[in-house]
């Protein structure tokens, strides 16, 4: 298991250093001197000159990339922002936690309304809770979670003045994000689990289980289910991916001082430092979060789990 | 059919439908036959003849839909098992009557220990703790050959003949009193198949369990039955006991079945199969159901239906052009 | 003596004609679909006539009367410039569904080319552009564009190349696993002498194959660049004001929610019916296909 582990770990660097680049050389490429476009049309030619040596703009391509990429893994520094002069990577972790916690809540969400509705899909094939289901799972998907937010924030906010409209503190200020962020996860978990379950159903293992005398609940619970859910489990992560995308616009709506948010607030100040160093850090988070779903699809999957025991391992009689 | 009120199975004008986009698929036209304690029926015949459709039925576990059951009796010890509902029916389930299927690399769930899948029957039909569900599992594995220390492994980790042993382990856990293999050895090689068969035979002979043999090989079932029942189409079109069905076919594709078999010492040069496919299950010809194939097939015998007929006493055949055979 | 039976199979044609036909019928028979085809043309034909459709011009501005509720003059109301939304969102149906189909072509046709170089000529090739896939799906798509967005600034011909870099991946390794699909099946064809694989056989035999999964995959993309183009708009990149583009305009629409909610709710409600039908369609279209029904 360890080595599996190892392996997987080291299998990440490449792809995370591959990110890095990538984002780093697309922003490289940025038409126009930000050294310019930060100081403004009224600059002098000395101001500007100065304000990029003060950058480390000069350098070459490669050294520019050298540092970045040197500073991120010898120092976990992301450099500073060129409007605030603050560290970028203090900001990243103040940060982090709010936005992963919006991304946890719509986790949990998506796990425990969108799998049951999965299940009663499939358990009704054809009938009519699957095809209402089924519509929620493609409508959901269909919605545009900015709309969805706003619309939100229109009934309940403005309309009903249950819930307020932006802002950070008690559980009452997470509601109506997470609802919003969670819509697509949701429809997609019901769907993936009631495809998986309809495969499942059909599967000779459970024309066994019933043919045991087994009351349909078992079959259905002890036998379909944990089959089904294997492969739901990889949606999960990438689910979490949509989250952390999805999080950078519904943060700036609800003033939610996350990473979205410091995004979205990077891009409109042309401040490029804080726009490439978020999308990298959350590129990074999405990678080791791909792993971890990796590694618990490797541990609950009793036939991966056993190409791994470090057990000695039994020969197959004929 | 003389009616035996002794037998142990008695089934009756079993008529098995599957419903596939507004098409009907006949699948079990009419089947009738019985079975004594103690006695090993072979049911032969073609993929899609029905076999397989007539032994589930028998369990009750067709998938419905698409399937259904139009009518017919299946009395098992006295009791009609079309008859009672579902919660009676999953007493005897796994216990009374139960099945072992053809893809041992299928029917087993691959996320739960094997010992499990044991115990769990056990435990089902017994009001026993799982500790010691689970002890008796562990004894059916050593008599299916496998070490009981292999208890906590799973599926993948077996070959395809010691998964089709945990199969068997599982149908025999709660000593049934029928059996229904279906197609027990098909998915094994050759070597296998003995071993499985021999075991088998020794357990059924262990339990004196009844057993209802599928096959599509004549060579198991003449080692294994006492009776033989061929379908065909859905129907039963011969039906008697080992010796004369072997010895005496007389309905032209029971001949056939013989016929395509190449014996040992003769030098075949081609092998001859039945011409011809079955027929389309949604479309199946009125009179007798191999008649478009039968190479000594008549007028009459495309529109008139036939009965079965008793050509000898316990000998019955649809098709009484070769009687004179049977004698 | 009568005749056996003579045997029913036929020969596997890979007609196009006949297959369509049946996946025509197929699609006919589930409501959702025909429901979602015909949302869909109706749209396609609303962006096709937009200028006629539309009662003024989308970036008519009347000072007099900004922010006005939905009236009979103006059947959405007006913007915060007097711009009739009504308009806005009918022109803005051009700019996006033009946005969703071009980037999906331009995005599956790169992946086409790029999983065909892949699969065909494998070795170092395969590996360098595999794992350019694997990187650039570690990115979550919207950041990817996002990235390329900043880079390249708002505007339709910016938004349509950044947005058209995410559908690569996909069609690259569909095309790759198709040819690799069909390599496999020659070497067993050897002795039937097909010889050396030209391209042009390749490109017989791939197409067909991974037609069909790749057509659904495009349709379900289409909506979901769509709601990407508006959501880069929305937060000011992408596409901006003047062209009407219904994520921007939500955006100029956000602060005015409480006074004029009717700018924010009828561009979202459209971009939810052209995503739907999309997605819905899709889904029917994969119903479909699947081979699982052919039986």
């Amino acid at each position: 298991m360890g080595r599996y582990i190892l392996r997987r770990l080291l299998w990440m660097i490449p792809v995370i250093l591959g990110v890095t680049i990538l984002i780093f050389t697309i922003m490289y490429l940025i038409p126009g001197d930000p050294a310019k476009m930060m100081l403004g049309a009224d600059s002098t030619p000395e101001q500007v000159e100065a304000k990029r040596q003060e950058l480390g703009l000069n350098d070459s391509y490669f050294v520019r990339l050298g540092k970045y990429v040197g500073a991120i893994v010898l120092h976990f520094d992301f450099g500073e922002s060129w409007v605030y002069h603050t560290p970028v990577t203090t900001e990243l972790i103040r940060r982090f936690p709010r936005t992963l916690t919006i991304a946890f809540i719509c986790i949990l969400l998506q796990i425990f309304v969108g799998t049951p509705l999965g299940i009663i899909a499939a358990v009704n094939h054809n009938g009519l809770g699957d095809r209402i289901s089924q519509f929620i799972s493609i409508f959901g998907v269909s919605l545009p979670n900015f709309w969805v937010a706003l619309m939100l924030v229109l009934f309940f906010s403005v309309r009903l003045g249950w819930l307020p409209p932006y802002g950070i503190g008690g559980i009452q200020y997470y509601i109506l994000p997470c609802i919003a962020l969670s819509f697509p996860g949701i429809a997609t978990q019901a769907r993936q689990t009631r495809s998986s379950m309809l495969e499942v159903i059909r599967s000779d293992y459970i024309v066994t289980a019933r043919a045991k005398g087994m009351s349909e609940n078992r079959v259905i619970f002890r036998h379909a289910l944990p089959n089904a859910l294997l492969p739901v489990v990889t949606i999960i992560g990438n689910g979490i991916g949509m989250l952390l995308a999805g999080a950078v616009v519904i943060e700036s709506i609800f003033s939610i001082p996350g990473i979205g948010m410091y995004l979205v607030g990077g891009i409109n100040a042309r401040d490029y430092a804080v726009v490439q160093s978020s999308v990298i850090f959350l590129a990074i988070v999405f990678t080791f979060v791909m792993l971890l779903v990796d590694l618990v699809y490797a541990l609950i999957d009793p036939r991966i789990k056993a190409q791994f025991a470090g057990k000695k391992r039994r020969k197959n009689y004929a | 059919m003389t009616s035996n009120n002794d037998a142990f199975l008695s089934v009756r004008d079993l008529i098995v439908e599957y419903t596939s986009e507004g098409r009907v698929i006949h699948a079990v036209n009419g089947v009738s036959f019985e079975l004594e304690r103690g006695k090993t029926l072979g049911l032969v015949g073609e993929t899609g003849a029905g076999k397989t459709s007539t032994a589930k039925a028998i369990m009750r576990i067709l998938p419905d839909p698409p399937a259904k059951i139009r009518s017919g009796e299946i009395v098992l010890d006295g009791q009609d098992l079309l008859k009672i509902d579902e919660k009676e029916m999953r007493k005897i389930r796994g216990r009374k009557v139960s099945m072992i299927f053809q893809d041992p690399m299928t029917a087993l769930n691959p996320i739960m220990k094997i010992g499990e899948q044991i115990s769990e029957v056990i435990k089902m039909h017994n009001d026993i703790t799982w500790r010691e569900a689970n002890q008796q599992a562990a004894k059916m594995l050593e008599k299916v050959g496998i070490p009981s220390d292999r208890f906590n492994e799973y599926p993948h980790q077996f070959s395809g003949g010691m998964k089709q042993r945990v199969v068997i382990a599982i149908a025999l856990a709660c000593s049934p009193e029928l059996l229904i293999a279906d197609e027990p050895t098909t998915a094994l090689d050759v070597t296998i198949q003995a071993q499985v068969l021999d075991m088998i035979n020794k357990l059924k002979k262990d339990f004196n369990t009844s057993m209802i043999m599928i096959s599509h090989n004549l060579g198991v079932v003449a080692e294994v039955c006492d009776d033989i029942a061929v379908i065909y189409a859905g129907e039963i079109i011969e039906y008697g006991g080992k010796e004369a069905i072997f010895d005496h076919p007389t309905h032209p594709y029971t001949l056939g079945l013989f016929g395509a078999v190449p014996h040992l010492y003769d030098d075949v040069d081609r092998l001859s199969p039945i011409p011809g496919l079955p027929p389309d299950p949604t479309n199946l010809p009125a009179g007798c159901h191999f008649s478009p194939r039968c190479p000594h097939g008549q007028e009459l015998c495309r529109i008139e239906k036939k009965g079965l007929v008793e050509i000898q006493p316990g000998h019955f055949s649809r098709c009484t052009r070769f009687a004179d055979q049977g004698r | 003596m009568l005749n056996a039976t003579a045997p029913e199979s036929s020969p596997p044609k890979i007609k196009k004609q006949g297959e369509f036909i049946v996946v025509a019928r197929r699609l006919s028979k589930n409501p959702m679909a025909v429901i979602s085809f015909f949302v869909t043309v109706f749209l396609v034909l609303i962006a096709i006539f937009a200028p006629l459709i539309a009662p003024y011009p989308y970036d008519k501005q009347d000072l007099m009367h900004t922010r006005a509720a939905p009236s009979a003059q103006h059947l959405f109301g007006t913007d915060e410039l007097g711009r009739d939304v009504f308009s806005r969102v009918i022109w803005g149906s051009r700019f996006s569904l033009s946005i969703g189909i071009l980037a999906v072509l331009l995005g599956t046709v790169v992946g086409l080319f790029l999983g065909a170089i892949a699969g065909y000529f494998g070795g170092l090739a395969d590996d360098i552009i595999m794992r350019i896939m694997d990187v650039l799906q570690s990115i979550p798509g919207i950041l990817l564009a996002i990235t390329i967005s900043v880079v390249l600034g708002p505007g339709f011909f910016n938004t349509l190349l950044a947005l058209s870099i995410g559908g690569i991946a996909m069609g690259c390794r569909l095309t790759r696993a198709s040819i690799l699909n069909i390599r496999t099946q020659e070497y067993l064809e050897a002795a039937t002498s097909i010889n050396a694989s030209t391209p042009r056989i390749i490109i017989r035999h791939v197409l067909p194959n991974s037609f069909s999964p790749l057509l659904v995959s495009s349709t379900m993309s289409i909506g979901n660049v769509i709601m990407a183009a508006a959501m880069l708009s929305f937060i000011g990149l992408g596409i901006q004001p003047p062209t009407p583009e219904w994520g921007s305009m939500i955006a100029g629409g956000r602060n005015l929610i409480r006074t004029s909610p009717w700018m924010v709710t009828f561009p979202g409600i459209f971009i939810m019916l052209t995503v739907l039908a999309l997605n819905l369609f899709g889904d029917g279209l994969r119903d479909a296909l699947d081979p699982k029904l052919k039986k």
